[in-house]
């Protein structure tokens, strides 16, 4: 594989454990206030390892919410990894029982996202083993960091850490709106629908659920294209 | 809620979201190989990113708000129109919202 496009990969999945890993310390935060204490936020981002269901389940305890509640709202979002499994199967091929289980842990968004990207398919391997591991290491350094020095997070820091998130998963959608990314006209259709399904529901679902319904929007994708479909 | 049942609701939760991430890699090659599946799977990161944009950006809960995260998003865009480097994007977006924050 060309040493350019690989390197290029490695210094992404580096920016990448970095953006996420500022938001780790924000997520240990979010768990101490919820009642949760540093071994279980800790836990959690061992275990689940998937920002929005971590999230979620902290907001709905710390709102007030029941314990199923808040593991409603987990596991709902974390349909969205079983989709990204999906795509990664014929990317990464992982063969063997060990290697699977293995491989399940780092499906979410940000190795999903790197992986596809990826030009070709050795790449993918790539990205997603370099991006599963700075992710996960960062990731859980920041909520044991965030859990313990939940009172010293100002608000600035704060309101800096949340204007972070949605730039670096916009800069994540953002080549596949262009070329050389195929028919980057149908994926910026499927976008803008899939942004106004999910805040026209914000008000209506819990949080969380209106990012799994925003699928639908690909059917403005329309049909598989004839040439495809003699394939099969 | 108890300690104990913190730990259940912890360690039951990772294992469900666990099996769902295990789930999607299980299922038949041949699943994911008819051309439908291959066209929803090619759309389905454009969907739920954008809507991952936009739930970020403008919402707090159930509600809908306009804060400096938007200013920081406008920011990040511009710069990614512009080739900035990701980590660039980044920082520029997080400063931003920093910003409006300070002065609001």
């Amino acid at each position: 594989m060309p040493d350019a496009a690989r390197t290029a990969v490695l210094r992404d999945a580096i920016g990448l454990g970095v953006a996420v890993g500022l938001y780790g310390v924000a997520f240990g935060a979010a768990a101490a206030a919820a009642g949760l204490d540093v071994w279980q936020a800790l836990a959690m981002s061992l275990l689940m390892f998937t920002g929005a269901s971590q999230f979620a389940l902290v907001g709905v305890l710390g709102a007030g919410g029941s314990a199923l509640a808040a593991a409603g709202s987990a596991l709902l979002l974390g349909t969205r990894n079983t989709v990204y499994g999906v795509r990664l199967v014929p990317l990464l091929r992982p063969r063997g029982v060990l290697r699977r289980l293995g491989t399940a842990q780092w499906v979410i968004d940000e190795t999903t996202a790197m992986a596809v990207a990826a030009p070709e398919r050795r790449l993918a391997r790539v990205a997603f083993l370099a991006t599963g591991a700075s992710v996960y290491v960062l990731w859980n350094a920041t909520t044991v960091v965030g859990a313990l020095g939940s009172a010293a997070l100002g608000e600035t820091a704060q309101a800096a850490l949340d204007a972070v998130v949605p730039a670096a998963f916009l800069a994540l959608l953002w080549p596949r709106l262009r070329r050389p990314f195929a028919e980057p006209a149908v994926q910026r259709r499927v976008a803008l629908g899939g942004a106004v399904v999910a805040l026209a529901l914000t008000p209506f679902v819990p949080a969380g659920v209106q990012v799994i319904a925003a699928v639908v929007a690909v059917a403005l994708a329309g049909r598989p294209r004839p040439r495809a479909e003699a394939a099969s | 809620m108890s300690d104990g049942a913190l730990w259940t609701l912890v360690l039951g939760a990772s294992l469900g979201c666990y099996l769902l991430k295990l789930a999607g890699l299980s299922v038949p090659a041949a699943w994911v190989e008819q051309p439908w599946v291959a066209r929803v799977v090619d759309f389905v990161p454009a969907a739920l990113l954008a809507a991952l944009v936009a739930v970020q950006t403008l919402s707090s809960g159930q509600d809908l708000v306009v804060d400096g995260r938007l200013a920081g998003l406008a920011v990040a865009a511009l710069a990614l129109a512009l080739r900035a480097p990701f980590i660039v994007v980044l920082v520029l977006a997080g400063a931003t919202g920093a910003l409006v924050h300070v002065l609001g």
